[in-house]
């Protein structure tokens, strides 16, 4: 049965946004490629950042990739009728974003051309030979997964598929906290701490996500979103917020009590410039405290409250992305402790580092890119949530009446819910 | 000599004999010695013959004495540069294959100078982390990156220890033949494996007019650096880390 | 517009463009051609590495191959060194292009590369001028 998605605006505003979403990707083509023409010398990336605006982008996207899919994981894994809806625009977002993040990733790097090498040459030693694998895994697991979701006849499958996407996800988001955890050389990153703290980063930013997209498409829709089902993820996301929070606060917490670790912590938490006051204002307060505020507050608790919310815990990544990966990198390299060191190549010096256009612009063009896809996808396939589905279920499940029954009416979910 | 001049020398504690014995050999001594030593390093390293591999039997390493590294030279530097075609400029961007690093210990207030380039570590975290395997470690120690391989993803950059390596930020023109680099892949000290596997010394070791450098095969236990190793104290830097570095530093 | 009528605007714009192209290269064909065919001379007698039929056939294999044994092994003095191949190749002094084999249209490599559309990028990164210093094989 192919129930048609309930769309009521005017093509004219989905070519609209497609429109914007394909103007920001082929800016962010652009930009690689006058970075692939003049080299990186065009950017703000030096010897001594190697990593930028960029990677920030990046990382956000495949963490929030990954984590977005957890809508759906709790909804097949552990068969919440909820979030059993809303899987497969959870599948269609992960998807998106990942693609988003890998063709900023490939883009940046310094030979794209040499993608055929990266796939064929592999050291298992790396944790970034493992993601080669991971991140492509991923693509073909959730469109197996997506496929198991719409069609009838593989439903039954759904929840085998959810399972392995579900462990599949941990093991990648694992990677992707690999990729720092194991930088022994770094006082900001070599922790076993980061790959944790980075899945719980992306249960955060993927829930964060996943509710700003689907808030848009709701009220893009004319559609209504049940408050049992908002009170449900917004406490969600304030439990996501609050255990990262919390497991940043265990890493500093820890680098402070070794004495070795203090001039890192002085430096990214006090006296780094721009770097703390990343950490503090962008990410601590208003990506962390002041969404859980919008969350738990008594009065406050709308579903507006909650969209300022995660569109804050976004900004809030970014700012802590940023504060992470080029703070740790802007940090000098501790070879000889106990000294203070000079010479003409930034031994002992915050390395500087400027953002240029190309980095941004490239960046924002991931940003298109997911979007594009996920626009398309909203419009050519049967991605939107129905809620009268989860109603249908879970009342149909008390009275003993199988549910595609009790929710036959086409055509007319949003006036039922409202 | 009559017998008694040879008395009369004798009284005075020395003879002409004996003067002009010790300053011939003195003197012939003087001029032999660095040929010497060059015979003595020449023969410690020959050409590989041709199409022959290099050879895990052997393990190139360099001892840095920076008790006699002085301020203001830095002739390993340019020559480095010169040797390998490095532009030898100084913004953020440009590579750096060899750097002088003034250390100035807090506690006691001394103040020494070393040259720090790519250590050639025996457990390289460059080569570990490299995704497709382009950071490698050739078979006699040396560390490289296979520019041929290298997709320019800077992770080894984020992982060395050392801050050895570079990137190449932008198009390059009249690289020497020797060493062929180019824009978008990352590089480092290569320990001059080109001349090296000619027989000579790389060029820093070659340029340094104070002696600070001495290389050789550390697994001879008979050329001077296996030697020197054994005579005085020697370190690497961030021994914590416990990568087994080929390039040991005495005196810091 | 339909998406019937949207399918077939694509189709005809396809179509129209495959056409020019065609159009484009087919008009030149035997005659002037935007790039010359190579005339390769190489006035160094003696035969390289293999016969020049089956040099033009492997010889991105024997460099691939060769520059693993050269950079991972240490494998020096091959037949199928690339800087050896450019001492041979490189125009003599009174040739379009004296000295080198890239970087000018009617240089050694370039000329057929440029001829076969095929991108050439050895010479982003190697010398392909003789007399620069160094050319250790």
């Amino acid at each position: 049965m192919n129930r048609a998605a309930p769309i009521s605006r005017p093509d004219r505003s989905f070519y609209a946004v497609a429109g914007f979403a394909l103007a920001l990707l082929v800016v962010g083509l652009l930009a690689a490629h006058r970075m692939e023409a003049g080299g990186h010398v065009v950017t703000g990336m030096n010897n001594s950042i190697v990593w930028g605006v960029p990677h920030v982008f990046a990382i956000f996207l495949i963490v929030a990739a990954s984590g977005v899919l957890n809508v759906a994981s709790i909804g097949s894994v552990f068969g919440n009728p909820v979030y059993k809806t809303r899987a497969r625009l959870s599948g269609l977002l992960c998807l998106a974003m990942l693609a988003g993040g890998l063709m900023v990733l490939m883009l940046d790097l310094g030979r794209p051309e040499r993608l055929v090498v990266a796939a064929t040459h592999y050291n298992f030693r790396s944790v970034f030979a493992w993601n080669v694998f991971l991140y492509s895994g991923m693509f073909a697991i959730v469109a197996v997964y997506l496929w198991t979701l719409m069609e009838q006849r593989m439903n039954r499958h759904a929840k085998s598929a959810g399972l392995v996407a579900f462990v599949w996800r941990l093991v990648l988001t694992t990677g992707t906290g690999s990729i720092f955890g194991f930088l022994v050389a770094r006082q900001g990153f070599g922790s076993a701490l980061l790959a944790p703290m980075f899945i719980l980063m992306s249960f955060a930013w993927g829930l964060a996500v996943f509710y700003i997209a689907q808030s848009v498409i709701y009220a893009w829709n004319g559609m209504r979103l049940p408050d049992a089902i908002h009170r449900r993820m917004r406490n969600l996301l304030g439990i996501f917020v609050a255990s990262v929070l919390y497991m940043v606060a265990a890493q500093h917490l820890t680098n402070l009590y070794f004495a070795r670790q203090v001039a890192f912590e002085r430096f990214a938490l006090l006296e780094g410039g721009v770097y703390p006051a990343l950490f503090w204002f962008g990410y601590v307060l208003l990506g962390s405290l002041l969404p859980l505020v919008l969350i738990y507050a008594p009065r406050l608790g709308g579903q507006r409250a909650s969209l300022w919310a995660a569109l804050l815990v976004v900004a809030g990544a970014f700012c802590q992305l940023y504060a992470f990966i080029i703070g740790g990198q802007a940090f000098p390299l501790e070879m000889f402790p106990g000294a203070t060191v000079r010479s003409t190549f930034l031994d002992g010096e915050v390395a500087p580092y400027v953002p240029s256009w190309p980095e941004f612009a490239l960046g924002i063009g991931g940003v298109g890119a997911a979007l594009l896809i996920t626009v398309i996808g909203v419009r050519v396939l049967d991605f939107l949530p129905h809620d009268e589905d989860a109603d249908a279920g879970r009342d149909s499940a008390r009275a003993g009446v199988p549910a595609r029954e009790a929710a036959a009416t086409p055509g007319v979910p949003a006036a039922a819910s409202r | 000599m009559s017998p008694r001049e040879s008395a009369a020398g004798e009284d005075r504690g020395v003879s002409r004999r004996a003067v002009l014995a010790f300053g011939g050999a003195a003197l012939a001594g003087t001029l032999l010695a660095p040929g010497i030593r060059l015979i003595e390093i020449a023969g410690a390293q020959v050409a590989r013959p041709a199409g022959e591999p290099a050879s895990g039997k052997v393990r190139w390493g360099m001892l840095i004495d920076t008790t006699r590294c002085v301020p203001d030279c830095d002739k390993c530097v340019q020559a480095c540069n010169t040797e390998n075609g490095l532009s030898g400029g100084r913004a953020p961007t440009d590579p750096q294959w060899i750097r002088k690093i003034e250390i100035r210990l807090e506690r006691t207030g001394r103040t020494v100078y070393a040259p720090v380039m790519c250590q050639h570590c025996a457990q390289p975290p460059c080569v570990d982390v490299c995704p497709t395997g382009a950071s490698f470690k050739r078979a006699d120690g040396i560390v490289l990156v296979d520019r041929h391989t290298c997709i320019g993803c800077r992770y080894c950059m984020m992982a060395c220890p050392y801050k050895a390596r570079s990137f190449v930020h932008e198009p390059l023109h009249d690289q020497k033949a020797d060493v062929p680099r180019g824009k978008g892949c990352v590089e480092s000290c290569t320990m001059c494996v080109h001349r090296i596997d000619k027989g000579l010394t790389p060029a820093c070791v070659q340029a340094c007019p104070e002696g600070v450098f001495v290389f050789g095969d550390l697994n001879d236990p008979g050329s001077a650096i296996a030697r020197r190793v054994r005579e005085i104290a020697s370190s690497q830097i961030r021994p914590d880390l416990a990568l087994d570095t080929a390039v040991r530093y005495h005196g810091i | 517009m339909s998406l019937y009528g949207v399918r077939v605007l694509l189709a005809a714009l396809m179509l129209t463009g495959v056409a020019a192209a065609l159009a484009a290269g087919g008009a030149d064909g035997a005659a002037a051609s935007r790039v010359p065919r190579p005339q390769l001379t190489v006035d160094r007698g003696t035969q390289c590495v293999e016969p020049p039929e089956r040099m033009r056939l492997i010889h991105p294999d024997l460099l691939r191959h060769q520059r693993d044994r050269t950079v991972r092994d240490g494998e020096r003095g091959a037949k199928a060194s690339l800087n050896a191949c450019v001492q041979c190749h490189a125009g003599k002094p009174g040739s379009p292009a004296p000295g080198t084999v890239a970087g000018h249209p009617q240089a050694f490599c370039e000329s057929c590369h440029a001829y076969a559309a095929v991108r050439l990028d050895c010479f982003e990164c190697h010398q392909a001028r003789v007399g620069a210093a160094g050319g250790a094989r």
